[in-house]
């Protein structure tokens, strides 16, 4: 549309890459300060690339850095929001899948009102759920543990899944389902051989969105878990923000980029899933 | 055929309470873990509960001990504050790159993964990172002090009158790319041939954008704002990784206030009254703009 305006999308272009540039340096930052030494750090520029590329602060941040009284780095945090994610993603989505198939195709009288009810789960404050979950926790022998956390992720999860799940199967058309019921198919049979084989998307759009969102999570994992069962956000909190001794700026971004390697990874290899269930969650959540 | 059709019927009445058996765990779930939580949490917020939770009936001791809290009113304040820059600023830099996005730009879809990466951060990373980079001695302060300029001080994360900005500064960068992508989605599903009309009768490229696509992303821009709203009024995680509430208590906001009073300073009443008061405020907020997106929606 500028065609002719050269000037026009010069200006154009030279805005988009000063926006590049601003989206790109934290993590430029991040990297190279990972790689410098101490006194690289304190004596040289912030922008400027290690006079001596070194990966110690990254070994130190995967093993020996202090996250409160112990010093074992992030290794332990990492396996453990690993052990919470995973089956909080899996149990989260397959019961979202199995919601969103009855609110959307077995519609029954006040099932909307009922999807309207699970939907306010999606919009609450947790902060409103801490006090009665932390005392339930307690209950069931579940404070502080992983266990406890998936529970905690599954259950408020499984709002927005629902709703993912829910919002795919109305755009398949009625017919299939109803040509099938004439055809003597029933619940189980119309779900697993008729609309799962065609749900590969939306698994995929909200695997990875309960993935970034249960990873990336820190009120709860602050809230219900302490010392060992720590998810790796709380973690890198403590690490950057209780420290005492010599500040080892290195070692903090070093852990830092570990903190955010799963999802950055999920969002390189499938980023166009990602931005579609944004998206989705997004308009109608 | 006498067995089939049993069979039938069998199907059919399974077929009737199957969907609600399947789905009566999730409300269970729902009804306990939301809506019983939250009428607990209320219940709290009028009892003397300290270090333990109480359950007899106080009044509204503890909504009068949290509004006579100086802190409470600097963290609402701080909420204020930095949920009006933050919704404006991403609004106004996702907006303008959408635009600029939209002009047929070549590698297009790199420049988007570029603004949209931060979405995929946690915000305690995103903390973590600004936190250095906005360090007094030796971040962005010292990059333009090497440069030449040796008065140039910005130490806004340290100063209690301006580290609440710097959470600002962090959250549009994590988020503005979202927005961005939000608002390219709604121009990318305008009909072409309202702009080739437009042309046709002669109307420039900005007049085009000011006065036809950019009023008809009404119900994007409402989306937009319902989630931006939410992020604001919930955002806990950047605050505490970016300035833990400091220097001091000066940039506090609500949700800090409620983790710190309701589980490490053994306030559980004070704790559940400003949860209730979180609620409140989400709900005050997002039913009016939910309202107003549907009515927005339903024109179009």
């Amino acid at each position: 549309m500028f065609k002719n305006l050269t000037v026009g999308r010069a200006l154009v272009y030279a805005a988009l890459l000063l926006m590049a540039i601003y989206y790109l340096l934290p993590l430029y930052v991040m990297l190279t300060t990972s790689f410098k030494s101490l006194d690289d750090i304190r004596e040289g520029n912030m922008l400027a690339l290690p006079q001596l590329w070194q990966g110690g602060a990254w070994s130190k941040a995967w093993a020996e850095a202090c996250t409160g009284v112990e010093c074992n780095g992030m290794q332990g945090f990492f396996w453990n929001s690993i052990k919470m994610t995973l089956p909080a993603v899996a149990i989260s989505t397959l019961l979202g899948a199995i919601n969103g198939y009855v609110v959307s195709m077995w519609r029954f009288r006040g099932s909307d009102a009922l999807f309207t009810m699970l939907l306010v789960g999606c919009f609450i404050p947790f902060q409103v759920v801490l006090l009665p979950m932390a005392q339930l926790l307690g209950l069931l022998g579940l404070a502080n543990t992983t266990a406890g956390l998936v529970l905690v992720h599954v259950v408020y999860g499984t709002a927005f899944t629902t709703l993912f799940f829910r919002n795919f199967y109305i755009t398949v058309p009625d017919e299939l389902v109803k040509a099938a019921r004439i055809d003597g198919a029933g619940f189980w049979t119309i779900f697993f051989r008729i609309l799962l084989p065609i749900s590969g998307p939306i698994f995929v759009v909200c695997i990875i969105w309960q993935f970034t969102q249960i990873w990336n999570d820190f009120l709860f994992g602050v809230v219900f878990a302490s010392g060992e069962s720590q998810p790796i956000t709380v973690a890198l909190n403590n690490l950057v923000n209780t420290s005492t001794g010599v500040k080892e700026y290195n070692v903090d971004m070093a852990a830092a980029i570990i903190a955010a390697l799963p999802t950055l990874f999920v969002y390189m290899v499938a980023g166009r899933y990602f931005v579609r269930g944004l998206t989705a969650g997004a308009v109608k959540g | 055929m006498s067995g089939s059709s049993s069979q039938g019927s069998l199907h059919a009445l399974a077929d009737r309470w199957l969907p609600k058996l399947v789905l009566s765990p999730t409300l269970a779930a729902s009804l306990i873990f939301v809506y019983g939580f939250i009428a607990w949490t209320g219940w709290l917020s009028f009892t003397e509960s300290r270090l333990m939770p109480r359950y007899e009936w106080a009044g509204f001791v503890q909504y009068q001990a949290l509004f006579e809290n100086e802190r409470w009113w600097t963290a609402a304040a701080n909420l204020g504050l930095f949920g009006g820059l933050f919704i404006l600023f991403c609004l106004l830099v996702g907006l303008l790159m959408a635009v600029l996005l939209d002009q047929k730009i070549r590698a297009e879809g790199m420049l988007r993964t570029i603004y949209l990466y931060p979405m995929a951060l946690s915000f305690v990373v995103t903390g973590t990172a600004w936190k250095w980079m906005l360090n007094p001695d030796m971040g962005l302060q010292k990059v333009v002090v090497d440069l030449g300029f040796t008065d140039f001080t910005f130490d806004w994360l340290v100063n209690p009158d301006m580290a609440i900005y710097t959470v600002v500064i962090a959250g549009v960068w994590q988020s503005s790319g979202f927005v961005m992508a939000l608002f390219l989605a709604g121009l990318r599903g305008i009909d072409d041939s309202i702009i080739k009309a437009a042309q046709v009768d002669g109307a420039s490229l900005p007049t085009i954008y000011r006065r036809i696509l950019i009023p008809s992303l009404r119900p994007v821009f409402f989306s937009v704002l319902l989630i931006l709203s939410h992020i604001a009024i919930k955002s806990f995680d950047l605050v505490m990784a970016l300035t833990g509430g400091g220097p001091g208590n000066s940039s506090d906001v609500p949700a800090i206030f409620m983790y710190q009073f309701a589980f490490t300073r053994g306030q559980l009443g004070v704790g559940a009254a400003s949860a209730m008061m979180m609620l409140f405020t989400i709900v005050a907020v997002l039913v009016p703009l939910m309202y107003m997106e549907t009515r927005s929606a339903k024109r179009v």
